[in-house]
């Protein structure tokens, strides 16, 4: 069969919403583009921990440690599920470590942010994974199978990650004055950034269309992005906190809440490379691999030597 | 047995034995999960997370019944993080900084090897809820063992390097080893009771445990050193842990009143 | 790909939810040897519990039908309706057939 009638039965059976395994034909524009958003979801996935693996040690009681360090836990469990499925397309899970270790492949802007008290660790929980729940609840349904099987995955392990951090937020925010501030000021913090975790408007955003059309994604960045202020305002002034947004207001007629415009410079100077904690993310992460390259030497020295010791005529190493 | 069927001597050795135990489960769990995020690969990460999970478990188990037997009004969160370094009975095997993944294995392995004693003995213990503690967390440190032994054959017969580093790793640590195998009045008071397992007395066992994986791993029993390191279970530390608590209390112990 | 001696090798990990339940496809870890992927498997896979038994399996080890077989290899079971019960007429009211 020639390209054209691959890609015609290839996107009848994405349109008639079935789902594309690993070995099935596909485009090599969406084994790319997918190759591409998978392992980036993957990266933000394991720089996420460092935000909030800062607080661990940090955290006012046992139990917030506890849920604290199984979320952050979970967060390595994620990344390590989205990158087992990339690997479905053919690419290395270590390749795309070190691209991220290069600095060549990119990862969620909002984790360049640093978390400054204690209410940060509930406002993101709350915040962050409040957006990436969206997101992912949006992906559990793409016409990638094996993207579409870790999703539904990570959204079931991920229901208490938003519940532990918005039930931070409202202890504090029954709190004492301190602590109201304190959480005031999380608010004031991460609301903006958390709203460009969407990704540029529909109409700035290079790849949406074609992600749209193959069914990687069912909505638009500003579909999502709407749908997340609607449900997260409410939830805000239930708190009795504000948001750091003078022209939000109500409308009518749609039913939706209405913000103020991003700041698309802030946006893009962190897209490149020059938010508040880029460096130190990168550099945490390249620490602990090449602090950890010993170790995996070792382990994979001790295997070869176990595997002469029980086969020695074979010379074939599996490791 | 139950709490009322204690008699104020027993209580007073109990609250302190608790202390220990708990203490060490707080301390290590602690120091372990200062890894996270910063593991050598993705799933060793996920996996000393784990075990720092569970050693906090332990923990707020432990101290939460040290509590009840104090009788005080104090929560496992009171102890934890209203006490300062002089008041902490763990071992300073624990306490140490984490080092590199060598040393946080081999501290792990000595550890696990000595918890697995203790919580075997621990499950008959004639104190009812604390044999119920002990019952969960003797699969734990089951697991905890067969995790750091696994680690020490690689990390002992696997490369140059990581041997060296491996062996590096016991010997510092073996001077703190003896502090887990110490016995006074408290200990024999419940020993006596039947609350508490006679670890001291085990040893033996513990020794030929740890010589078996080591030798297995290629790896040397370190000589035993001048000094054995003392002083843990009553309150006499390195000075790692006061910079370990004050990173831990700290955010109680800035906003006294608040509730978190 | 670059060479490097830390590489390790991908695992796919297969979990029984429960006693009597065939063990299902979860994903995978990657690790140098069995034990290691055992081992990551339980810390990755069962870290909920829900998990009574896990299978780790070099994923090179796996051989796949191709979706080109699709055809020759399925299609020909689809006219064989004699396979199934439903084919088989008995009176009506017997019992334990």
């Amino acid at each position: 069969m020639d390209e054209t009638t691959l890609l015609k039965a290839f996107e009848a059976r994405v349109a008639a919403g079935e789902k594309i395994e690993p070995r099935d034909w596909m485009p090599e524009r969406y084994r790319r583009q997918l190759v591409r958003m998978m392992s980036q979801h993957a990266h933000s996935e394991i720089v996420g921990m460092l935000p909030e693996g800062n607080w661990i040690t940090r955290a006012p009681n046992l139990r917030r440690k506890m849920a604290l360090l199984a979320k952050v836990q979970d967060e390595a469990g994620h990344g390590l599920y989205i990158y087992s499925a990339t690997e479905t397309l053919g690419v290395d899970r270590n390749d795309l470590i070190q691209e991220l270790l290069d600095g060549k492949a990119k990862y969620s802007n909002i984790f360049n942010y640093p978390t400054l008290t204690w209410a940060d660790i509930g406002v993101i929980g709350w915040f962050v994974d409040g957006a990436a729940i969206v997101n992912q609840t949006m992906l559990a349904k793409a016409s990638y199978g094996p993207y579409a099987r870790a999703m539904i995955r990570i959204c079931k392990e991920e229901n208490f990650h938003k519940k532990q951090g918005y039930e931070i937020c409202v202890t504090l925010a029954k709190g004492t004055p301190a602590q109201r501030q304190m959480l005031q000021d999380a608010v004031n913090r991460w609301w903006w950034p958390t709203l460009m975790m969407f990704g540029p408007h529909d109409t700035e955003s290079a790849n949406s269309d074609e992600l749209l059309r193959w069914k990687v994604k069912q909505k638009t960045n500003d579909e999502l992005r709407q749908h997340f202020v609607n449900i997260t305002v409410p939830q805000v002034h239930a708190l009795g906190l504000t948001l750091p947004d003078p022209d939000l207001r109500y409308d009518e007629e749609t039913g939706n809440w209405i913000t103020g415009e991003i700041d698309w410079d802030e946006f893009w100077r962190v897209v490149r490379g020059h938010g508040p904690c880029n460096r130190e993310r990168l550099r945490a992460r390249r620490a602990a691999h090449e602090e950890g390259t010993w170790v995996r030497e070792a382990a994979r020295a001790y295997a070869a030597k176990q595997q002469r010791k029980t086969r020695p005529s074979n010379g074939v190493e599996v490791a | 047995m139950t709490l009322d069927a204690l008699d104020t001597a027993t209580k007073t050795a109990l609250f302190e034995y608790l202390l220990r135990l708990g203490d060490d489960a707080l301390i290590l769990g602690h120091r372990l999960s200062e890894w996270c995020g910063h593991g050598p690969y993705l799933e060793e990460d996920i996996a000393l997370a784990n075990i720092a999970l569970d050693c906090l478990g332990h923990a707020n188990a432990l101290l939460g019944l040290a509590g009840e037997v104090e009788g005080a009004g104090q929560s496992a969160d009171d102890l934890a993080f209203f006490r300062d370094a002089i008041e902490f009975r763990n071992v300073q095997l624990v306490e140490l900084p984490r080092g590199d993944f060598a040393f946080t294995i081999a501290r792990q392995f000595l550890f696990s090897a000595y918890a697995h004693l203790l919580y075997e003995g621990l499950r008959e213990s004639t104190f009812e809820p604390l044999a119920g503690i002990a019952a969960k967390a003797y699969k734990e440190v089951s697991y905890h063992l067969r995790h750091s032994s696994e680690w020490m054959l690689r990390l002992g017969d696997g490369t140059d390097e990581s041997h060296r580093r491996t062996q590096q790793a016991l010997n510092d640590l073996w001077m703190y080893t003896g502090e887990l195998f110490e016995a006074d009045d408290v200990l024999h008071a419940l020993v006596e009771a039947g609350i508490a397992p006679d670890v001291p007395a085990a040893r033996s066992r513990w020794k030929d445990m740890v010589t078996t994986v080591l030798e297995a791993a290629t790896l040397q029993l370190p000589p035993e050193p001048p000094y054995m390191a003392s002083g843990g279970r009553t309150g006499f530390h390195t000075e790692h842990l006061g910079h370990l608590l004050a990173e831990m209390q700290f955010l109680p112990r800035a906003y006294p009143d608040a509730t978190w | 790909m670059t060479e490097t001696n830390d590489r390790m090798v991908p695992w796919e990990v297969f979990v029984q939810p429960r006693a009597g339940a065939p063990h299902e496809h979860a994903g995978n870890v990657h690790a140098a040897d069995a034990e290691m992927a055992l081992q990551n498997a339980r810390d990755v896979y069962a870290r909920r519990g829900n998990v009574v038994s896990i299978w780790v399996v070099p994923a090179a080890a796996i051989h796949a039908s191709r979706p080109e077989d699709t055809g020759p290899f399925f299609d020909p079971a689809d006219d064989k309706p004699y396979r199934h019960p439903s084919f088989y007429k008995v009176p009506h009211g017997t019992r334990n057939i």
